[in-house]
């Protein structure tokens, strides 16, 4: 069964087509890279995976279960966990209050307003665990607002880890990196084990390439070409449509 | 820590002592608005400072507990059954409020709530055979649980004491519970906080009952304080004077809408007696909190506290060498 199963998904935003009848297939522990050229609805892909878009046909399955019409809210329940291109951050807080949040989302406790959140040991205990994963362990305690931009990159992907996706979906993690960030965050990409599948967009190619075993290339919402890394790379509209030469 | 204990148990003394050192009855009654006012400031501050969502309808849902007690109790009905069905009645208009309010967040949210109190306002006017129109509604006794009655001022601000401390508890709690944190959540990331799996209208809604339950306690300590409405209460000046309360302490602290309420009662009621256009000065002083401390009275404080310590002590590690 697959793990994730997007079938003839279109949306449009008034005469604009975004998304035009995309079939996607993904297997569990897959490695998937989605490139294609700003504006093919990369983005917007991930956002009618996710829920936050509703799409105008089509329909989206997680492990042959069909999600198309369970809200955005319900979905991290059910395994899916995403980043965000641009940092999606609490910034009042620390970064392991950042990370407890993602954690309480998955708990029951979220409704409770008589108990306190820092005596919660387990919750704590494992967003400790998560950023030490990505190796901020030793700044768990400070605020965000006191963070480098490679550091929250690393929270963002810290909080999508610590509810223990079936299904990530990363969002350009190595956007606005440096050299040696971009390799920690690559480093780390890899380490995470085979039973979470991870589809990822991304612009940097020589990251993004090494990390992907199948790709999917997208080009004004259609999927253009799609296939194995030396497929796609050798194919001549690949060439055409992306690497511009 | 131990300065922080230190400066909370001389606080509860004082409380607990006012009327002993309190010169005259005038300025007891003067602390027990403040107080019921505090309690419906820590309100309208759980939407505003922790939900990110400006109500100016809150004088609304203050006033519909108001009516409904009032009203009850002209109709005969005894003080328990009446305060438990106003509490009631209240919580209900709370739920329809929130209900109607949320269907927008941000500006939409704040004119919602505008025309609610609005119309709340005009009922309270125009519906004469309930409410008695300009005139409102008078009421003839406070209550006397156990043989303690209330009618005095002395009595009565320690009843409204205990209010607003058990007030003060809960929010202490809340704000520290995962709820709280995620109700925070939801004022900085909403979008953030639905792909993390959390239902962001609910969580809203929830909070807009606590509001609205803390509005309903200081709603019936007001009316049984004054033992008068009149559509005065409900009107969009008196929702503003609570905001106003809220922004000018400290929105999202836990003793900023307590100062707020304090600076805006004692101008209203014991400066007013001195200056006759005191809203003008409360306006004044509205602006300058504004220009000098746009984070409310009590985050002010402490930032231009801890930098002029920062300062003295730079002072005396420049003259050491």
């Amino acid at each position: 069964m697959s793990a994730l199963t997007v079938t003839a998904l279109s949306k449009a935003f008034g005469g604009l087509h975004v998304t035009r009848g995309v079939h996607l297939d993904v297997q569990p522990g897959e490695r998937r890279l989605i490139i294609g050229p700003n504006g093919a609805g990369k983005t917007t892909l991930f956002n009618l995976i996710t829920g936050e878009l509703t799409p105008d046909s089509g329909t989206v399955a997680l492990f042959g279960r069909d999600i198309t019409r369970i809200p955005s809210r319900r979905r991290p329940h059910l395994g899916m966990a995403r980043t965000y291109q641009i940092i999606t951050l609490f910034p009042h807080d620390t970064i392991i209050q950042n990370v407890s949040l993602a954690l309480l989302g998955l708990s029951p406790l979220r409704w409770n307003p008589l108990i306190d959140m820092t005596r919660q040991g387990h919750i704590v205990e494992r967003a400790g665990e998560a950023l030490a994963r990505v190796g901020l362990g030793h700044i768990a305690d400070r605020p965000l607002a006191q963070t480098s931009y490679g550091e929250r990159r690393r929270v963002e992907i810290a909080m999508a880890l610590a509810q223990s996706p079936k299904v990530l979906l990363l969002d350009e993690p190595f956007a606005g990196l440096s050299i040696d960030e971009r390799r920690d965050v690559h480093q780390l990409l890899m380490s995470i084990p085979r039973d979470v599948t991870m589809v990822m967009i991304e612009h940097n190619m020589d990251v993004a390439l090494e990390f992907a075993e199948r790709i999917t290339l997208l080009h004004f919402g259609e999927v253009i070409v799609e296939g194995t890394r030396a497929e796609v790379v050798a194919d001549p509209r690949t060439r055409e449509v992306y690497l511009g030469h | 820590m131990n300065a922080r204990f230190a400066a909370l148990t001389v606080a509860l003394a004082a409380l607990a002592t006012l009327p002993f050192w309190m010169i005259g009855v005038y300025y007891l009654n003067v602390s027990s608005q403040i107080l019921f006012y505090a309690i419906f400031a820590l309100g309208l501050n759980v939407l505003v400072g922790y939900a990110g969502l400006v109500s100016l309808g809150h004088a609304g849902l203050f006033g519909i507990v108001a009516y409904a007690l009032g009203f009850l109790l002209s109709d005969g009905w005894g003080h328990p059954a009446a305060i438990a069905m106003a509490m009631a009645i209240g919580l209900a208009g709370t739920a329809v409020f929130a209900a109607l309010s949320l269907r927008a967040t941000g500006i939409g949210f704040i004119m919602i709530t505008l025309a609610i109190g609005e119309i709340l306002w005009g009922l309270a006017y125009r519906w004469i055979s309930f409410t008695g129109g300009d005139n409102g509604i008078s009421l003839h006794s406070r209550p006397a649980p156990f043989g303690y009655s209330m009618a005095s001022p002395y009595t009565f601000y320690y009843t409204t004491l205990i209010m607003f401390l058990l007030t003060v508890v809960a929010m202490a709690i809340f704000v520290r519970s995962p709820f709280g944190a995620a109700l925070r959540g939801t004022r900085d990331q909403p979008r953030r906080m639905t792909a993390l799996g959390y239902h962001v209208w609910a969580i809203r809604f929830w909070a807009c009952m606590f509001s609205g339950l803390l509005t309903c306690v200081a709603g019936i300590l007001f009316v049984y304080y004054t033992q008068f409405i009149s559509p005065q209460t409900v009107a969009l000046t008196s929702s503003a004077e609570v905001l106003l309360m809220v922004i000018s302490g400290g929105p999202a602290t836990l003793l900023g809408p307590i100062v707020g309420a304090g600076l805006v009662v004692l101008v209203k009621t014991v400066v007013s007696g001195f200056i006759e256009r005191w809203n003008f000065l409360l306006g004044a002083i509205f602006v300058a909190i504004v220009i000098l401390m746009p984070e409310g009275l009590v985050p002010g404080t402490l930032r231009l506290w801890r930098l002029f310590w920062r300062k003295q002590r730079g002072a005396r590690t420049e003259a050491q060498p």
